[in-house]
């Protein structure tokens, strides 16, 4: 006991490497990686060392969880640097603000470090083949390195994150992630995702940026309010003082807070940046925009988990968001053909799951979620990235070999020049004859062609789905168990819909990618990716398999470790829950099969969903028109509000009225009319012109005196003399 | 003896002419002869009234300005020697290039 106490202590003290460790990869990666990448092995230097980097994290993350775990899983606070201290609180009005960097390791936090650091790890390893071929689609070689540097920035970033000891130093990783998120999306700035020059990638990473800051704005407000009423930023002191204050205040912080929850783990009404974001390449989806990112704001709000349930109107909100972001997203989902997209949508769903589970007072559920979500998403993000790449393998495939399909004639053209990195022939190529291989209606009986990514891909979606005995069923199932239980039907059912729909859509996805005949030649020629992609995806199929085993009914692991950090009760199991979801998911695959997988898309063929629904799947295909309708809402307004400023406040009146008229204005008539005209010209210069003047014109008669006759000269001098004389005499 | 009025008033008499013929006269040479009568009435007046009062100092100042005037008379001639060799006149009228 002694022996492994001493050795917890030690292992505390290693928790800035959390942070240091993927700093020093992308330092290394930074400075060397150039003279790296001129190397044969360069690639596969820059991947190893960000995956080391990302890997040593891991280690330390694992250190940190089992220190935990021997102290009897009562966490530490490892004070790393002062930040800033302002005023001293022993003196004074006691106003002061204390910011240090210290690390929190306790349970919650330890659970956050291993998915990120885990699942992170697994992802750089998968990525340093995805990009090797990425980079040769997208015809830049160079940006191989920039992917590792932001990838390791990332984990930095969500290290300090999950990491920190205050709301302060939370939100620094915060706003950190925020922007490897923006940078990822825009990786290919100058591109959009099939490689055509256009600006979307990087206006997807704007918006995605922007709307972060929307949230964000929420949770400075939260900040501010906190420390204007408690003074401090430190969970400790907060959750402390905020038992005594008034609920009306908690209420404020918590919802301000769930603004930025909203934001970053994309709930409604801030969801829209989220699908844009697939604009990244796959890799950052899986990593950020699915497994760890966006589940910042489950973490926040379940490390605020006291505060949230001092307020059980707060409680309700935000489990009415998470519940309602479920539904609203699935049914998007079941709309979308790009292989991606329907992810994404699903990613924002299941985020709705967490979020209404931390806001039930869940907290368990809604981190376990978490954590096999990030397995299955992960998987199914990465599985996705292979199948993307298989069909650009097919596209690739075809285009060497001179194989041109009616369909699309822009294969030999590309083919022909595809190793002149050329901008010109995406410029002059047509764009709507651009091969897209993350259509789904472009794939179809990859079954065949890519059986490693089938299986793993069919994992994903089973456990995605929450069929038993894979980790969604359990995870999700503690949800849906804990809104019944808790009396919240109104979530309880919003959130079964969701997992109906959960299953039908991936169901759909799973017909129309891996069934069915092949739509397009290079979905017939997809070729299946190598070990360095499928390794990683196996791990994480794995996981999700076994994943539920962290908390199963009756054990309570995940409750039981959790509980050292925030106050849980363990979740009963409620067979009837459990099998009315399974029931209904089970349901929704047959019915996807009955409409996709019976009858196989045929190219061209609308979806068979079209006609029955109608407008309604009109409105998915949209998503709703969610994106319209905030254009026409906010931005249209926005841009003309700005217009309104730009033009008529700030033009018209500030500067043509203001500027020119009043303050020019009247400076021009001070300095031209008053000053110069009155003052100088007819006071100070007629003054001056006068006496001037004056003087001339007395000279001038003055001058007659001296006409030069010497003889009226001498008179003068007479009559002076006389005058003195008669003067002095008559005196 | 003759009242010293007389004398008195031949030099007033004396001085008026000769400050009328500054006055009038433009000839140069006149205007000196002119100053020298002045200088002879106060001369008359000066010893005029010395004898009245029994006091030389009338009498030395008389002296005093015979040789003052001799020394004026020097200098004057010369002036006007002067001017005649540059203006071939020495009519006073014409002695104006100071004028402004």
């Amino acid at each position: 006991m002694l022996l492994s106490e001493s050795i917890s202590t030690n292992f505390f003290s290693l928790a800035p490497w959390l942070v240091f460790a993927p700093v020093l990869g992308l330092l290394v990666n930074v400075i060397f990686g150039g003279w790296f990448l001129k190397r044969a092995w360069g690639e596969t230097a820059v991947g190893t060392v960000a995956s080391l980097a990302s890997g040593a994290a891991f280690v330390v993350s694992a250190l940190l969880a089992w220190s935990v775990y021997a102290s009897g899983g009562h966490g530490e606070s490892v004070f790393l640097a002062q930040w800033m201290h302002i005023g001293d609180p022993s003196t004074g009005s006691g106003q002061a603000l204390i910011l240090d960097w210290t690390f929190r390791v306790d349970s919650l936090s330890t659970t956050m470090m291993l998915v990120v650091s885990g699942v992170g790890t697994l992802i750089h390893i998968y990525a340093i083949g995805y990009m090797h071929e990425d980079v040769r689609f997208k015809k830049d070689e160079k940006r191989y390195q920039r992917f590792f540097v932001f990838l390791n920035l990332f984990i930095a970033a969500m290290m300090i994150l999950v990491s920190g000891d205050s709301y302060l130093m939370l939100f620094v990783g915060w706003e950190g992630v925020g922007l490897c998120s923006f940078l990822l999306i825009g990786f290919w700035y100058d591109m959009d995702t099939l490689g055509r020059s256009s600006w979307a990638n990087s206006n997807a990473a704007k918006k995605a940026f922007i709307t972060n800051r929307i949230g964000d704005l929420g949770f400075l407000i939260a900040g501010f309010l906190m420390f204007w009423a408690f003074k401090s930023f430190d969970f400790d002191t907060v959750f402390t003082a905020a038992e005594s204050a008034s609920p009306e205040l908690i209420v404020l912080i918590t919802l301000f807070m769930l603004v930025g929850v909203a934001g970053k783990s994309a709930q409604i009404p801030l969801y829209v940046w989220l699908p844009d974001a697939m604009a990244g390449p796959t890799p950052v989806s899986a990593l950020i925009h699915a497994a760890t990112m966006v589940t910042a704001g489950v973490y926040l709000i379940s490390r605020s988990a006291p505060l949230y349930t001092l307020v059980p109107e707060a409680q309700y909100v935000v489990a009415m968001t998470g519940a309602a972001t479920a539904l609203f997203a699935a049914t998007i989902a079941v709309g979308q053909y790009d292989i991606k997209k329907v992810l994404a949508y699903s990613t924002i769903s299941q985020l709705g799951f967490m979020v209404a589970a931390v806001g039930m007072g869940a907290f368990v559920a809604g981190m376990f979620h978490l954590v096999t979500h990030a397995f299955f998403k992960a998987l199914l993000f990465l599985s996705a990235g292979s199948v993307i790449l298989g069909l650009e393998r097919g596209h690739h495939h075809l285009a060497h070999h001179g194989h041109g399909t009616p369909k699309s004639p822009d294969f030999g053209h590309a083919g022909a020049k595809s190793d002149a990195r050329s901008q010109e022939t995406l410029d002059s190529g047509h764009p709507e004859e651009v091969f897209d291989p993350g259509d789904m209606r472009n794939m179809g009986g990859l079954r065949k062609t890519m059986p490693v990514t089938f299986w793993l891909y069919l994992i994903g979606t089973l456990a995605l789905a929450g069929i038993f005995p894979f980790a969604g069923f359990w995870s999700k199932d503690e949800i849906l168990a804990d809104a019944f239980r808790e009396g919240y039907t109104g979530v309880y059912w919003l959130l079964t819909i969701a997992a109906f729909f959960t299953a039908f859509y991936m169901g759909r996805q799973i017909w129309m990618v891996f069934f069915g005949e092949p739509r397009h030649e290079a979905a017939a020629h997809a070729e299946e990716s190598k070990p360095v992609i499928t390794v990683p995806l196996m791990v994480l199929a794995f996981l999700s398999i076994v994943g539920g085993a962290l908390n199963l009914p009756g054990l309570h692991t995940f409750t039981e470790w959790l509980e050292h950090t925030i106050e849980v009760h363990a979740g009963e199991f409620v067979m009837s829950v459990a099998l009315i979801s399974t029931a209904l998911a089970l349901a929704a695959i047959v019915i996807s099969w009955l409409i996709y997988g019976r009858n196989p898309l045929k190219a061209g063929q609308p979806d068979p969903l079209k006609k029955p629904l109608g407008l309604l799947f009109t409105g998915m295909e949209n998503k709703w028109f969610v994106d319209e309708g905030y254009k026409a809402v906010f931005l249209d307004n926005y841009v003309r509000i700005s217009k309104f400023l730009a033009d008529v406040i700030d033009w018209r009146f500030w500067h043509d009225w203001f500027h020119e008229k009043v303050i020019a204005g009247a400076y021009n008539w001070l300095s031209n009319v008053a000053l110069n005209e009155y003052a100088d010209q007819k006071g100070i210069d007629a003054f001056a012109n006068g006496l001037g003047e004056w003087t001339k014109e007395v000279s001038a008669s003055l001058r007659r005196i001296q006409n030069g006759f010497v003889r009226s000269y001498a008179l003068s001098v007479l009559l002076g003399v006389v005058l003195i004389l008669g003067y002095l005499l008559l005196k | 003896m003759v009242p010293e009025i007389y004398y008195l008033v031949l030099s007033a008499i004396l001085f008026t002419m000769g400050a009328l013929g500054v006055l009038a006269r433009r000839n140069a040479l006149i205007i000196f002869m002119s100053v020298e009568l002045m200088l002879n009435a106060a001369n008359l007046a000066f010893v005029s009234f010395a004898n009245t009062y029994q006091q030389l100092n009338g009498q030395i100042i008389v002296f005093f300005v015979i040789a003052v005037a001799a020394a004026e008379v020097a200098v004057g001639l010369a002036l006007i020697v002067a001017i005649f060799k540059s203006k071939h006149s020495i009519d006073v009228d014409q002695m104006s290039s100071l004028k402004g």
